[in-house]
């Protein structure tokens, strides 16, 4: 990849945006990407949403890391959907060799605590998986399992609380073996290892949360890493005909467009003519929205990524059609 | 799947009926509407247009926001986070409403409700308590559980002054929707629950007494959680739920009489999607789930459906883009057709989402609302939704942006 693209050295991609905009589907098609220039790359969803599985149309992930694809390059893509409970048990294992006291913390309730009452503590949980697979080694040159980890975050509203939940911890833990892992998780998540890319479509409130979202994480120390601009249509007509809709010659041109449908034998031509160029006049509207927006995102002075709308939805290769658009826009 | 309770039309299995929301709004005998689905699909768009089309309509309402966008947030006239519902400017009183807005302040609110069932002197050792601060703040489910409260306080409030007959909420931006109605049974569970007994064991025992009454799993896990938490954060977390102990019952009962309130024949679900595969499969947990809880489901709303006007189907547009294709001046025609060829596509792919819904869930009303040309940002565009939500759009525009 280019020294220039958000992605140099980066080994955790965190990707979020406002609900709607397809952080699932642009996370996946990053990874994608990764994998196909031959690199070892883990997918995780920490949302428990089932989107990777239902993308790549396989069986259901759960805690266990499954492969989803091999490449020819020699890459290939690995899933993993988190889950807080399995998280914790697996934590209490590592650290603490708990057999018979994880079943009592079980038991007591202490786990259902742990996972979705007390404070960030899921949170901590989830991020905690992911930074011990980012950071996992094998064999005895202590190899990284994964050159890559994508993580399909929580929605821009929630994804800098998420990430910033381990400083939050460690003022409440302020020592003990948790307050360790925090520090270690916070310095992963604000060195250059890591950057947020935001997704975001061309409309006015994901645009907003995209900008505010962006101003948060800077101030939570963390690094934001590409802009990626989801579901953009190309302009269909062109600028002279998008000028001629706009400064409203339309009873001229409807009248040579019903005669143009006319001669391709399309029935009722002037009801169909009226019926475009309404189409075409929503199409104009919706394009100055688009240039109004690009603008704000362009002023970012981020690195931004376009992928088209696909008209026919993301399921049968879709995923692949815009993992090649990250490659050559270099975001990769 | 359970049968549904349906209201506003009949029901009628295998079919899919249209939802009348006007219908909806002129039953007096519905007092509160309840807008969830899955985050970006225009919940908050949704819940301001209805409240909007109500007031206009004769009802005094209130709409419950919990994260609104800036721009749609000003149009209601909401500049700050300040928990008061305040009447909204620009809205047409000739039928005899009115219309009020408020943004939910999540801390506030649980602020309030410490102050509301504690002693002032309790209250105050519960406020500043850091694990206090970092739970009210970001307790998972902190901000279903205070959307839930402050519905109870603004129905316990209509009651009161008469000042409202309609409460229309929004829900928050959930992991999933089905937090909001998780959030507080999960409190409760907690509430009751022997772990909260045992993080209480110490302080109301005091001292080492405590460890030897008892078990020794029990002062085993005392001992994990020690270990694993630090010993401040769990002294402060024993403090915190200590202090709390006396106004339990009051938590308990309030989550409750809320839980129970969205049972009542008086409120009505909404449950708003836009037609995309994981929307309307949140769409349909959602319904299944109230279902499950006995709660009544009004309808489902879609949002931002593209539609096509005429006949003119994509291989039709597609063929006839093809054959104007070599002639450079009927290019405009071309590029028209291959653009409405694109939106029939889009249509298709719509469609066929919705088919798959329907047919999962037959027999539940339906409201579909077109993709707006641009954002909602004023009354007029809410005005806008809400024609289309009742099935009587009255401009071309009407839609949902985001």
């Amino acid at each position: 990849m280019p020294s220039t693209s958000p992605s140099h050295g980066v080994r955790l991609h965190v990707v979020t945006g406002k609900g709607g905009t397809g952080k699932t589907t642009v996370a996946a098609a990053l990874a994608l990407a990764l994998a196909r220039q031959g690199r070892r790359v883990l997918l995780v969803e920490v949302e428990d949403r089932q989107g990777i599985s239902q993308l790549f149309d396989i069986s259901p992930l759960g805690h266990e890391e499954v492969q989803i694809l091999a490449d020819p390059s020699g890459g290939s893509l690995w899933g993993l959907s988190v889950e807080p409970k399995a998280a914790l048990m697996e934590y209490l294992q590592k650290f603490y060799k708990l057999g018979r006291a994880g079943a009592l913390l079980q038991k007591a309730g202490a786990v259902d605590f742990a996972t979705t009452i007390a404070p960030g503590l899921r949170d901590v949980l989830l991020i905690g998986k992911v930074y011990e697979a980012v950071g996992r080694t094998q064999g005895r040159a202590k190899e990284r399992v994964y050159d890559a980890v994508v993580l399909d975050a929580p929605p821009t509203g929630r994804v800098v609380r998420f990430l910033g939940v381990n400083d939050e911890l460690a003022q409440l833990a302020r020592m003990g073996p948790i307050r360790n892992q925090a520090d270690s998780i916070t310095a992963l998540l604000q060195s250059r290892a890591t950057v947020v890319h935001l997704v975001t479509l061309l409309e006015e409130m994901p645009v907003q949360e995209c900008l505010d979202a962006m101003a948060e994480l800077a101030a939570g120390g963390l690094h934001v890493g590409g802009i990626v601009v989801n579901e953009v249509r190309d302009p269909v007509l062109s600028d002279d005909d998008l000028d001629a809709i706009a400064s409203g010659a339309a009873p001229e041109l409807a009248d040579r467009v019903a005669g143009d449908l006319e001669s391709v034998g399309i029935k009722n031509p002037d009801k169909v003519s009226a019926i475009l160029l309404r189409e075409a006049s929503d199409h104009v509207d919706r394009l100055d929205l688009q240039a109004e927006q690009d603008q704000r995102i362009q002023a970012q002075g981020r690195a931004v990524f376009y992928l088209p709308a696909l008209s026919g939805g993301i399921e049968a290769g879709g995923i692949g059609v815009l993992a090649d658009e990250l490659t050559t826009q270099e975001m990769v | 799947m359970a049968p549904q309770k349906t209201r506003g039309t009949t029901r009628d299995a295998g079919t899919t009926r249209e939802l009348d929301v006007d219908a909806l709004l002129a039953d007096r005998g519905i007092r509160i509407l309840v807008c969830c689905g899955a985050g970006g699909v225009g919940k908050t768009t949704t819940a301001a247009a209805i409240a909007l089309r109500a007031a206009e309509s004769g009802r005094r309402a209130v709409v419950l926001t919990i994260d609104p966008a800036r721009r749609l947030a000003q149009s209601l006239g909401l500049t700050e986070l300040d928990n008061i519902p305040r009447p909204v400017v620009g809205f047409d009183p000739a039928a005899g409403g009115s219309l009020d807005a408020m943004m939910l302040d999540m801390k506030r609110t649980f602020d309030e409700v410490v102050e509301q069932h504690a002693t002032p002197e309790k209250a105050e050792q519960i406020l500043a308590n850091p694990f206090y601060v970092a739970v009210s703040s970001s307790f998972a489910g902190t901000q279903e559980y205070m959307a839930m409260e402050k519905l109870g306080q603004l129905r316990q409030q209509s009651d009161a002054d008469d000042r409202w007959d309609l409460i229309v909420v929004d829900t928050p931006p959930s992991r999933s929707a089905l937090d909001f109605l998780d959030a507080p049974k999960r409190l409760g569970s907690f509430l009751d629950g022997r772990f909260i007994r045992l993080l209480m064991a110490p302080a109301k025992a005091g001292g080492k007494a405590y460890m030897k009454a008892l078990t020794a799993g029990m002062s085993l896990t005392v001992g994990v959680m020690t270990k694993l938490l630090g010993g401040d954060l769990l002294r402060d977390a024993q403090t915190f739920v200590a202090a709390l102990d006396t106004m339990f019952g009051g938590f308990r009962q309030r989550a409750d009489q809320t839980y129970a309130l969205l049972q009542n024949p008086e409120t009505a679900f909404l449950v708003v999607a836009a037609p995309q595969r994981d929307a309307l499969r949140e769409a349909a947990f959602f319904v299944e789930r109230l279902a499950v809880e006995s709660m009544p489901l009004a309808g489902v709303v879609i949002n931002r459906v593209q539609g096509v006007e005429g006949g003119l189907t994509r291989g039709r547009a597609e063929d006839a883009a093809a054959a104007l294709a070599d002639e450079p001046e009927r290019a405009t025609t071309a590029a028209l057709l291959r653009l409405h060829a694109d939106l029939a596509t889009i249509a298709d792919a719509h469609r066929g989402h919705i088919a798959r819904f329907t047919t999962g869930h037959p027999g539940i009303p339906l409201i579909e609302v077109p993709a707006a040309a641009t954002d909602i940002h004023d009354l007029d565009g809410l005005r806008a939704v809400g024609a289309a939500l009742s099935g009587r759009p009255h401009s071309a525009a009407a839609g949902v942006g985001a």
